[in-house]
């Protein structure tokens, strides 16, 4: 295999995308979820179940999910693999399976998740300890993690609650383009800053949803990527970092682990920021997109909250962010980083309706795991990108 | 082997806030463990730390009575490593990034809510 910067760039395709009940999902279980969205990516690419021969996947309440999925499809996969670095798991397994692909070891990869925490109660149980360093003062896991990581990024660039707000209105109107979205209502950066504050500076409004929902997509080699239904969007590069797990042993609270992931994934596609057309980044709450613009490249550290200003994220700005409108205002079912993939190949497929850029070649979705703990990202472009 | 948890609670009981130091590399750890982070070095001991620290982060998590709201920080000690905490005898609205703290231990007693020491800051 060849490789480009330690990746083989361009040898893998994404052939087939789903997602599936977007919102609320009810009287069903997760893993009929993942089965039902695996079987939709397989049908968007005219590739049949007994093709899959390599299955990744993060299941919400079972640790062996990857196994339980394989059991419910009625396959035997050659490589199978859970991985647990959170919502970034996604873009982990884009990374080993084009490894996989590109080496001869798979076939014909199926990444798929699914969660119904808004329909079922049931809670996700033995998947994380609390830290023995960190409970006895009761943050609220996950959220007074980021708002600790914003209350720096505040004190030392002077970013503002109206930054952040900006991010949640922001991708509010991409979902009101979007009829999947699950809130599409009017949001207004007014609306925002007089929600309910729950750990300082992030109030409701710059939180996450936390509702159903299911993705897949299937991964095959350029050579059998062309004898599929839809056109191919390559894997031109993917590459990940892990920092810390909990968020007092983040090195700097300002500098994600993208700042590592970024620069790598882009140097394997041979590619800068300025050449991106869509960008997808794990927007579990407002300061994340902030933080990972900068540590991305698409703006220069501490400029987070100015860039996103001004509507610049929105519809109409000059960068096209979160164009599902996100995990704020699209679908957030607990681990979210497999609903970035997908837009991404919708948007480069232009199969995107009403929120559809103009003919966009290159996307970059990036995954955030943990508390800022673990980071993924991954370069798409059409074949004109080869 | 070092049990650096259970050690490092049983200093706190008798009232010590102790962190571990590389005798080879001079690093200061915090959390307790078993080898250095980093460079692996196993010859940790256990030295008396200074109790000096600053703010490097704060948030306030807020409830629906304003008295039962609780700040959660985390402080930068003098030595090096960073902690979360709880900042105490000062408004939580007072309580600034970059702020100057000094650590103290809180037995269990009646009327608080932790049932094992616990270690907390205040305003120097």
């Amino acid at each position: 295999m060849t490789m480009h910067n330690g990746f083989p760039r361009g040898q893998t395709a994404i052939v087939g995308a789903s997602t599936y009940g977007i919102g609320k999902c009810p009287g069903v279980s997760a893993v009929d979820m993942a089965a039902k969205a695996s079987l939709m990516a397989l049908d968007d690419a005219g590739i049949s179940l007994s093709e899959v021969d390599a299955l990744y996947t993060s299941a919400p309440y079972e640790a062996l999910g990857g196994m339980e999925l394989a059991e419910y499809l009625g396959i035997a996969p050659k490589v199978t693999d859970c991985n647990r670095t959170g919502g970034s798991a996604f873009e982990v397994y884009v990374q080993q399976a084009a490894l996989a692909l590109a080496a001869g070891l798979i076939n014909c990869a199926l990444i798929a998740y699914g969660s119904n925490p808004a329909s079922n109660r049931s809670p996700a149980v033995g998947m994380t300890r609390q830290s023995p360093w960190e409970a006895p003062y009761r943050p609220l896991a996950p959220l007074s993690s980021y708002a600790l990581a914003a209350s720096r990024h505040m004190h030392v660039y002077g970013t503002t609650r109206v930054h952040l707000a900006e991010v949640a209105v922001a991708a509010r109107k991409w979902a009101q383009l979007n009829p999947e979205a699950a809130v599409r209502d009017p949001l207004t950066i007014d609306d925002v800053l007089s929600s309910r504050m729950v750990s300082d500076p992030l109030s409701v409004r710059d939180c996450c949803l936390f509702n159903d929902g299911a993705a897949a997509i299937v991964m095959v080699r350029a050579d059998r990527a062309r004898d599929c239904k839809k056109q191919p969007i390559h894997v031109l590069g993917a590459a990940h970092a892990v920092t810390h797990r909990e968020i007092s042993s983040m090195p700097d609270l300002t500098e994600t682990g993208a700042a590592i992931s970024g620069p790598s994934a882009m140097a394997q596609a041979g590619v800068s920021p300025s050449d991106i057309d869509h960008v997808m980044v794990y927007d579990a709450f407002t300061i994340t997109p902030i933080l990972f613009l900068e540590d991305l490249g698409f703006c220069p550290k501490g400029e987070g909250g100015r860039f996103v200003s001004n509507g610049n994220i929105a519809p109409g700005g000059t960068l096209a962010l979160n164009t599902n409108g996100g995990g704020l205002s699209c679908v957030h079912p607990g681990m979210y980083g497999l609903f970035l993939l997908v837009e991404s190949v919708r948007q480069l497929r232009e199969e995107a309706g009403e929120r559809q850029l103009d003919a966009p070649q290159l996307s970059l979705a990036h995954g955030n795991g943990g508390v800022l703990s673990s980071e993924a990202t991954v370069i798409l472009g059409t074949s004109e990108t080869l | 082997m070092i049990r650096p948890e259970q050690e490092w609670q049983s200093y706190l009981a008798a009232g010590r806030f102790m962190i571990q130091r590389s005798r080879s590399t001079g690093g200061y750890i915090f959390y307790p463990r078993i080898a250095e982070p980093g460079t692996g070095a196993d010859d940790l001991e256990w030295v008396e730390a200074s109790g000096n620290g600053t703010i490097y982060a704060v948030t306030i998590v807020r409830k629906k009575d304003p008295a039962d709201s609780y700040n959660v920080a985390l402080v930068d000690l003098a030595e090096g490593p960073r902690l979360m905490s709880r900042i105490t005898d000062i408004d939580n609205d007072a309580i600034n990034i970059g702020m100057a703290v000094c650590a103290y231990i809180r037995q269990p007693q009646t009327g608080q809510p932790e049932e094992q020491p616990i270690l907390l800051f205040k305003p120097q």
